[in-house]
């Protein structure tokens, strides 16, 4: 059989079919090549970042937030990473006792977690943030596939509450909030970089694709803080404010040398490391921020000034009978009725009248200016956040009763941080000298605010309260010498003084012939009875002078002998 | 120009079987470097963490309190103190 004779074959197609077919299929390729050409050449940005999503991820290399160092090298101040769980939702498919665990594990509710992971469109979330290196094994050991880990930074406080007010804290990211963390954040805070890198399906890094950006170690930062001199300030000022049932107190201390501050403490204070329980009392740094009205702290000033203008010399007499002095209807009293004082007496027993009618021989514009000099009505410069400034009004608008009440600190407000600068014009022979939070290595330069003759004459007038004829014998310590001024101010309450509420306080320096430090007290509200600043403050200025004094090696210049104390009940009275 | 060609195909194939090894190599040694510096990390944190314990150690609230409580140490009084002078001592 003759198969090629087949009459099927002999049908002839007309050609244009063939044709046509040929120019569709021809036409279909080149669509096809066109789309390829536009997906691949023209646009490619979409698919390309579609795919480098599937393998190649941007990874944060973390940096360290510098460390606080005391001024001998001590931490203060550490951050140590701590564990956060995060996933990529698109990836992470948890079955249900994996995720039951998880939640169990990082103590978030079952609901929550799978709602962060149904959260597809991100490319990152976290799971829980924060959680202690132990627990991020375990859920490591879960193996949940698209489930990480990343280290993240908390910072610790090793001395806890005893630096908390001068060190703030940082928030979870690690920005600081409060105090040094927040006035040298910008030196502090480390500068996290980034790479890029090619993950396999296992989520392990199996190559570098480039470095974005290199990580940066914030830098270390030296207080000029002595921690063994602030735990004393601390626990003395504690244990003071815990005695007297006091509100607050507030303890500073200050090198007379460099300015630089030595010891800032607060009471109440709180513990850095766990602020789950913070009030906004403990979180004022009192020292710094509060100001209030100092009292006879301020009688020294007014002084020096009289002493400046040569209106009267240390060993003039002022008629202080009959123990009260009455201007435009108002009256200043004395506590202690002398008939006469000399001008260095008027410091010594706390003078009130003394001091007014001193004050009344000045002009009201010298005495502003005076304040000015001494940094009162201004920031002092720390550049520590929140700091307060004070109050002095404009001298345009004093009244005679307002210039004799201010030459004994009330009328005019201060920080106890301002008042510890402003003695070290007396203990620097009349330089007012700048304050420093960092450890400063070349002694900076101070501003003239009086001839140094007149600074010396108010320091042995200092010296004269701090001896058992004075208000503050107390504020004696054996084998120094010590100048220093009681205060003790009737608090304001809704424009008027509060009869049973005062502010305590003691500034003083030591040792005269050569002062090293100025230290600061103030006790806020003392309500068990006592409240002179003779008998709270300045024990407790005495505590702290003598233990820093001890811990400097400052040698000593007075004979060692047993401090006299007055007899019970016979202690001058200072006036309020 | 078959054998040529064969060669060519040879050397080829070398090539490529290196390519791999070689990116196989590149990628265990990249894991391996990974490796080393996270263990570098870990190093550092553990630094930072015995940084950390050895000032909470050495807390002086805490050392004042066992010197006080457990030790009965104290400051010696002030009538049984001497000061040495070093210009004193040199006479």
């Amino acid at each position: 059989m003759n198969f090629a004779a087949s009459p099927v074959l002999e049908l002839t197609l007309p050609v244009w079919r063939s044709r046509f077919l040929l120019y569709v299929f021809v036409a279909g390729f080149a669509l096809l090549i066109g789309r390829a050409v536009y997906l691949q050449g023209l646009n490619n940005d979409f698919l390309q970042a579609k795919g480098e999503s599937r393998y190649s991820r941007v990874m944060e290399i973390p940096a360290n937030r510098g460390r606080i160092l005391d001024r001998n090298g001590e931490a203060l101040a550490i951050s140590t990473p701590v564990k956060s769980i995060w996933a990529i939702p698109g990836e992470a498919q948890p079955s249900r006792r994996q995720l039951a665990r998880l939640a169990s594990l990082l103590e978030v509710p079952q609901g929550e977690i799978e709602k962060r992971l149904a959260d597809t469109g991100r490319d990152f979330v976290f799971v829980k943030r924060q959680i202690s290196p132990e627990t991020a094994e375990r859920v490591a050991g879960l193996h949940i596939p698209g489930i990480f880990e990343s280290r993240e930074y908390r910072r610790y406080y090793p001395s806890g509450d005893v630096t908390a007010h001068v060190l703030g804290f940082t928030g979870a990211d690690d920005v600081g909030q409060e105090g040094v963390e927040l006035a040298f954040q910008d030196r502090l805070a480390g500068k996290p970089g980034s790479r890029r890198v090619i993950k396999d399906r296992l989520g392990q890094t199996v190559e570098d694709v480039e470095s974005i950006k290199a990580a940066q170690d914030g830098n270390d930062l030296t207080l000029a803080l002595d921690a063994r001199i602030q735990n004393l300030a601390f626990s003395q000022l504690k244990a003071a404010v815990v005695q007297n049932r006091a509100k607050a107190g507030g303890v500073v201390v200050l090198d007379v040398d460099t300015g630089e501050l030595l010891a800032l403490a607060n009471f109440p204070t709180y513990n850095p490391n766990n602020r789950s329980k913070l009030a906004g009392a403990q979180l004022r740094n009192r020292a710094m921020t509060d100001t209030f009205e100092p009292g006879s702290t301020l009688k020294p000033f007014t002084i020096a000034l009289a002493l400046e203008a040569g209106r009267v010399r240390p060993e003039s007499v002022i008629q202080t009978a009959p123990g009260t002095l009455s201007i435009g209807g108002a009256t200043i009293r004395d506590a202690h009725v002398e008939r006469s004082l000399t001008v260095a007496q008027v410091i010594q027993k706390s003078s009130n009248v003394g001091a007014a009618k001193i004050a009344l021989g000045l002009s009201p514009e010298s005495m502003w200016e005076m304040f000015r000099d001494v940094g009162f009505g201004s920031a002092p410069g720390l550049g520590f956040p929140g700091e307060a400034t004070g109050k002095v009004r404009p001298y345009r608008s004093w009244k005679p009763i307002e210039q004799a009440t201010m030459s004994y600190g009330h009328g005019i407000a201060v920080s106890l941080v301002q008042l510890a600068r402003a003695y070290s014009v007396f203990a620097r022979d009349g330089e007012l000298v700048p304050l420093s939070l960092v450890r400063v290595d070349t002694p900076p330069v101070g501003r003239r605010v009086m001839a140094p003759k007149t600074a010396l004459a108010v320091r042995a007038m200092l010296e004269m309260a701090v001896n058992r004829d004075g208000t503050a014998p107390r504020a004696q310590i054996m084998g120094y010498r010590v100048a220093g001024k009681t205060g003790t101010a009737h608090k304001e309450e809704n424009g008027a003084y509060a009869p049973d509420k005062y502010v305590s306080s003691f500034i003083g320096f030591a040792p005269a012939s050569h002062p090293r430090l100025v230290v600061a007290v103030m006790i806020d509200e003392p309500s068990a009875g006592r409240y002179y600043g003779g008998t709270v403050a300045a024990p407790v200025f005495a505590q702290i002078m003598a233990g820093a004094l001890r811990t400097l090696d400052v040698a000593p210049d007075a004979p060692m002998q047993p401090i006299e104390l007055p007899p019970e009940g016979q202690e001058v009275k200072e006036s309020v | 120009m078959v054998r040529l060609n064969l060669v060519l195909l040879l050397v080829l194939a070398a090539c490529a079987l290196g390519l791999v090894t070689s990116q196989h190599q590149a990628r265990r040694f990249f894991g391996e470097l990974e490796q080393e510096q996270e263990r570098s990390r870990q190093l550092g944190v553990e630094y930072g963490q015995l940084q950390l314990e050895a000032s909470t150690w050495a807390v002086h609230a805490r050392v004042e309190r066992i010197a006080s409580r457990q030790l009965h140490m104290r400051v010696p009084e002030a009538k049984r103190l001497q000061i040495a002078r070093p210009q004193e001592a040199a006479k």
